[in-house]
């Protein structure tokens, strides 16, 4: 596929260094924590932005902080640019590796260190997954919030990169408002423990800072996450309407009365399809817009707050309401939702866009997509989360037509503009990366950016980790 | 101190000015809001103050949105009245030290946000940062920087918004900020269980959390100073005292089985909104230690390990306290000394957490770290991001840590 957006010029000096780096790094590591086979090295050359593809130097995969620091110190020492990766999963680009770069990845650092229910904490390490925390405490009655639909697969370390939400953000926070405490090697090999299992940290917030920071300033290797008390029970109703404006201010009127559910799912006739052909979760097949809004608690609050909700709905012309009856029906229609992409990834390939909008402009936002994708005459299907305004239009397109791939990028890019000129942002839950890096001064200035480009400095002087992602390769030059 | 010039912007242009001016002349800027927490951190050597007081009024707030945008130096009260006209509130509760300290004026919204000062809420609700969702704010360079924006969900770059909350004026001046507000809840009702030693609240309270009953806030207050709550109400009893809040029905559901969950305890109680929102206001303004002169610090550990703190605390001193955040809040009062290092040395004997000196005498406060002191390395980075940001070091120096000297020698 042609690529729009471009790398930094990868350094030959770094490259004709290949074999003194590997040599190097085997002395840090046990044999099998290296990877260096040509074949070896694809699985690891993208992720989930999969349009861009780079083969890396070599791939470590270290068992313990001391040897991720060992590899950190031995990259400073001889400046070689590192790309931290968790799974994979990213939907931005930022874990895609570069020629003269190795991946240091997280996988093998994967045990639950600590699981402290007094507290509501737990201490694991940066490759431990996303939904292994859950399992691990369900069986006490508690889990850890942010539920990126990739739960399956991504790591912690890969949500604090990209400070990842999910469905049931909209009561919980997302990555940022759930962890305590991390251990991140720094950028000369110095580790540092940065809060704990108090509530907040002293000093300046570097927890809040590291949260979204790409990969940029460090490399995660252990995090404290909250855990909570699982709801006594949980129900997630399907709203299905006419019309996505009927959609839209259904949504910003139950937020606005006050009432804020666990999740408001959004998903248009196109993915309604889409996601019932994978999941037979029952969705209703004839409305244009469908909200998925689950309501927790015990049965009485459930009831009482679902009353308020169906209230609202039946002032914006709401076509049917079904509730799920069993554990088994609501499970389903999860099942649906959190497999969209990949099941738009079975008919299509796709781009998943993740601007966010002022609830209000809800509605004209989802106009706006339907013109732009019309004029580039793609198609397109939105699934996103609606209560907090994180949209995911999903532009459908083939990759092996060129013509059509540099179509999808340029209304992506259209669609973030809108979202940003609505009074939104680029990017809500999946980051910067490199797929939106050039839009980056749409809506930040160039002050704004040298500033951030100041901080990240701080952290790395010698901008070796992650370099081509998240800032504009043509605001960099004084930074 | 120097006497200091005072410039009070009326405008985010004349605040980039100001800043400027005093860039160029090379002084040191005292950065303020309506200084009701002049008290707190250390004292700064600086020719100017600039005061956001000016800086004042509402800019935008579609309460539909649960948005807010307010000029920094808005005071808290304003932003409370407009919120309440919508029954719409700052989830984290803003903390007020100004009855403790025996302060005066109005705290400003901006003064809030930069300190990260956040009320009993903050066990569930999250912290102010947490709720801060943009800011401007002139950097050291006179430059007006924007970061974060309106909308809830927001990863597109890195989170300055995070670093400036809690920086205490030492990055720059907020000229405006924006954050997010929720409902207020329909009703508030507190569950007492009395008479419990400091110990065994501390096992009640981790039982409460770990229900699905979605409690709020959870306090204990331990019989030497319960009495100055309420009106005397608990007669010199414990009490542990655990929020619900929310929809009335859900309210009045949780509550029964809170109360089944707590049937170990025999002697437990139900207080109503209105005694409910008295009582918490209380635990907020840290009533049992205003209108005394006693060094008093804030204490943040893990939950379960604050009750253990004062124990510790106890062979060395006479402390009072009493504990806020499931334990992880203690309130510590000391009748002699400040007793910094040994109360830091048993912090990290417990396992971490960090000691604020929010109450003393100037003699107190120039003597100790009124902030916990960081490890090297998280200083060091710490002296490097205020380079980046104040490089000429202008903004608030030395509020934050007595050592700046030792911080920038490690700079890199
Ligand atoms: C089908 C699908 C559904 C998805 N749904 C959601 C969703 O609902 N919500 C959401 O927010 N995201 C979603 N994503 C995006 C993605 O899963 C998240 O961004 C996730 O957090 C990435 O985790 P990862 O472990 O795969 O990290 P990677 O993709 O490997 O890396 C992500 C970034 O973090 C950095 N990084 C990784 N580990 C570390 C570390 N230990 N230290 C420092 N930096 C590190 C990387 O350099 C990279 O910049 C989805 C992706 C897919 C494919």
């Amino acid at each position: 596929m042609t690529e729009i957006i471009k790398f930094l010029e990868p350094n030959a000096q770094i490259i004709s260094r290949r074999p003194s780096i590997i040599a190097g790094l085997a002395e840090i590591l046990p044999d099998d924590c290296l990877i260096t086979d040509e074949r070896e090295l694809v699985p690891f050359e993208t992720d989930a932005f999969i349009a861009y593809r780079r083969l890396p130097l070599a791939v470590v995969l270290p068992e313990t902080t001391e040897q991720v620091a060992e590899v950190v110190k031995y990259c400073h020492e001889n400046d070689v640019p590192i790309v931290p990766r968790g799974a994979g999963t990213s939907l931005a680009g930022g874990a895609i590796p570069q020629e003269d770069a190795i991946v240091i990845g997280l996988s093998k650092m994967n045990q639950i260190l600590d699981v402290d229910l007094a507290n509501r904490c737990a201490v694991v390490q940066a490759g431990v997954t996303n939904i292994a925390i859950s399992q691990e405490t369900d069986s006490e009655g508690f889990f850890y919030a942010p539920d990126p639909s990739s739960q399956l697969a991504c790591t912690i370390g890969g949500n604090i990169g990209m400070n990842s939400g999910g469905a049931h953000c909209l009561k919980y926070g997302v990555t940022t408002n759930n962890l305590l405490g991390l251990k991140m090697v720094m950028f000369d090999g110095t580790v540092i423990d940065l809060g704990g299992k108090a509530l907040d940290m002293p000093g300046y917030d570097l927890l809040g800072l590291l949260c979204g920071s790409e990969g940029q300033m460090g490399i995660i290797t252990e995090a404290t996450v909250k855990l909570l008390a699982k709801p006594e029970g949980a129900k997630p109703v399907l709203f299905g309407f006419d019309s996505p404006e009927d959609a839209g201010q259904c949504v910003k009127d139950v937020i606005g009365a006050g009432i804020i559910p666990v999740a408001i799912e959004y998903m248009d006739k196109p993915a309604i399809e889409i996601c019932e052909a994978f999941a037979n979760a029952g969705y209703p097949m004839d409305v244009e817009a469908l909200l998925i809004v689950e309501v927790e608690g015990s049965e009485a609050e459930m009831d009482a707050m679902l009353a308020k909700i169906i209230d609202v709905a039946k002032k914006h012309n709401v076509k049917t309401i079904k509730e799920s009856q069993s554990a088994f029906e609501a499970a389903l229609i999860w099942k649906g939702r959190k497999s969209a992409f990949g099941a738009t990834g079975r008919i299509a390939d796709y781009m998943c866009m993740d601007g966010t909008v002022p609830l209000s402009q809800l509605a004209f936002v989802l106009e706006g997509t339907a013109k732009i994708i019309e004029k580039y005459g793609l198609r397109v299907a939105n699934v996103f989360h609606a209560g907090d305004g994180n949209m995911h239009p999903l532009i459908l397109f083939n990759m092996n037509d060129p013509e059509e791939s540099i179509k999808a990028e340029q209304a992506g890019m259209d669609i973030l503009r809108l979202c940003v000129d609505a009074g939104g942002c680029l990017t809500g839950e999946h980051g910067v990366g490199i797929e939106k890096r050039d839009l980056m001064t749409h809506q930040y200035t160039k002050e704004d950016l040298d500033q951030q480009m100041a901080v990240r400095a701080a952290f790395d002087p010698k901008w070796l980790f992650n370099p081509s992602k998240v800032f504009p390769l043509e605001v960099r030059e004084d930074a | 101190m120097s006497e200091q010039e005072l410039i009070s912007p009326t405008s985010a242009d004349e605040l980039v000015d100001a800043v400027n001016s005093a860039i160029a002349s090379g002084k040191a800027i005292n950065v303020t809001g309506s200084g009701t927490k002049s008290a707190i951190g250390n004292n700064v050597d600086a020719h100017v103050q600039i005061s956001t007081s000016k800086l004042s009024g509402v800019s935008e707030y579609i309460h539909s949105e649960l948005v807010m945008t307010a000029k920094s130096g808005t005071p808290v009260s304003k932003v409370q009245k407009e919120l309440a006209k919508n029954n719409q509130m700052l989830a984290f509760e803003p903390a007020d030290y100004s009855k403790l300290l025996g302060t005066k004026g109005k705290q400003t919204i901006g003064g809030v946000f930069a300190t990260n000062m956040s009320g009993s809420r903050r066990l569930s609700a999250g912290a102010a940062r947490d709720a801060l969702l943009g800011v401007k704010f002139v950097n050291g360079k006179g430059e007006l920087i924007k970061s974060g924006g309106k909308v809830m969900k927001n990863v597109t770059g890195l989170d300055l918004v995070k670093l400036l909350a809690g920086s205490w004026g030492t990055l720059g001046i907020m000229s405006e900020v924006t954050f997010k507000v929720l409902p207020r809840p329909e009703v508030m009702k507190t569950i007492l269980i009395k008479g419990l030693s400091d110990a065994d609240a501390s096992k009640a309270m981790a039982l409460a959390m770990g229900q699905s009953t979605e409690v709020s806030s959870a306090a204990h207050l331990p019989e030497t100073i319960s009495s100055t709550f309420l009106d005397g109400a608990f007669k010199d009893q414990p009490v542990t005292a655990l929020r619900l809040e929310g929809l009335k029905e859900s309210v009045d559901d949780r509550e029964k089985r809170l109360v089944k969950a707590l049937s170990e305890y025999s002697d437990i109680s139900v207080i109503e909104t209105d005694q409910s929102a008295l009582l918490w206001q209380e635990i907020a303004d840290v009533k049992p230690f205003c209108g005394t002169d006693t060094i008093v610090w804030k204490v943040s550990v893990a939950p379960s390990l604050g009750h253990q703190l004062v124990a510790k605390l106890r062979h060395v001193t006479d402390v009072d306290a009493f504990y806020d955040w499931q334990g992880g809040l203690v309130w510590i009062s000391l009748k002699s000394g400040h007793h910094a290092s040994e109360l830091r040395q048993a912090i990290k004997e417990l396992g971490g957490g960090h000691a604020t000196l929010i109450r003393g005498s100037d003699d107190a406060r120039s003597d100790v770290d009124v902030f916990e002191p960081q490890t090297l390395p998280v200083a060091a980075l710490s002296a490097r991001i205020k380079a980046q940001i104040d490089p000429k070091n202008i903004f608030n120096p030395g509020r934050m840590s007595l050592n700046d000297d030792v911080m920038n020698k490690t700079a890199v």
